[in-house]
């Protein structure tokens, strides 16, 4: 999976330089990011601004990443979301329990 | 009676989830290219994508997990306004009527793949053939 890190003001942000995000990558994504936090990330913020597709896996993934973060008292943004992956969430109300972003400058400003 | 968007797409595909985005992609570029659909071609498109996508993982992982050697049979069918796809698989089949929904106030991180299925399509079936375990989702285009 092509996955790339950058901090940026003491926020770890997590890009995915991947079309899809099912259930052939999305281990590797619950991995990496549990990784991070366990690294001591306290603020992760998760680019998903390439992503046109996701499945169940991938939506599983994210959720395993922020119950990783909220039990290290940590941030779990996400970011970019495309209108098709959007509809994904707001299929199964997971809307609700992220906090997603427009883009990557609002979500690093926290507006 | 078959029209010009008349469509039978027959795939085997080894048991691995490395196939999922190729067939995918094939079932979005199918719907893309339905030009007699008054729909959004393109959420078509991407709803194919999706429960194929569905129907292989819960093909590969859980009829039957690690066995690489094995093989999934996709088979997509459009006629008319009638769409078709079946999943084939050959593990020990399960109660398709005894899938949860998903608890949307206390999200776990799975059991989300049925649930997509059953909205994105008009009726789901999963019963066992002489050739495998089929699990069979139709829509009507129309």
């Amino acid at each position: 999976m092509n996955l790339s890190t950058e901090i940026s003001d003491g926020k770890t942000v997590l890009t995915l330089a991947e079309q899809r995000l099912d259930a052939h990558n999305s281990g590797e994504l619950k991995d990496f990011m549990l990784k991070l936090l366990e690294g001591g990330s306290r603020h992760l913020v998760v680019d998903l601004s390439q992503v046109s597709f996701i499945d169940s896996s991938g939506l599983g993934a994210l959720l395993s990443g922020q119950k990783n973060a909220t039990l290290r008292s940590s941030v779990f943004l996400l970011v970019g979301l495309q209108p098709r992956v959007r509809s994904m969430f707001e299929l199964t109300r997971l809307h609700r329990v992220f906090e997603i972003y427009s883009t990557l400058e609002e979500a690093l400003r926290g507006e | 009676m078959h029209g010009e968007t008349d469509v039978n797409v027959d795939i085997v595909v080894p048991n691995q989830t490395r196939y999922l985005g190729l067939i995918g992609n094939i079932a979005e570029q199918i719907a893309r290219e339905l030009v007699d659909y008054r729909g959004d071609r393109d959420a078509l498109g991407y709803n194919m994508n999706l429960v194929l996508t569905e129907a292989m993982v819960n093909a590969i992982e859980h009829a039957t997990p690690g066995e690489t050697d094995k093989t999934v049979r996709v088979w997509i069918h459009i006629e008319d306004e009638d769409l078709c796809i079946r999943v084939y698989d050959h593990g020990q089949g399960f109660d398709l009527e005894s899938v949860p929904m998903p608890d949307f106030d206390d999200p776990g991180e799975h059991g989300r793949g049925i649930f997509f299925i059953r909205k994105l399509m008009d009726s789901v079936t999963y019963r066992r053939t002489e050739s495998g375990n089929v699990l069979e989702m139709r829509k009507k285009l129309a």
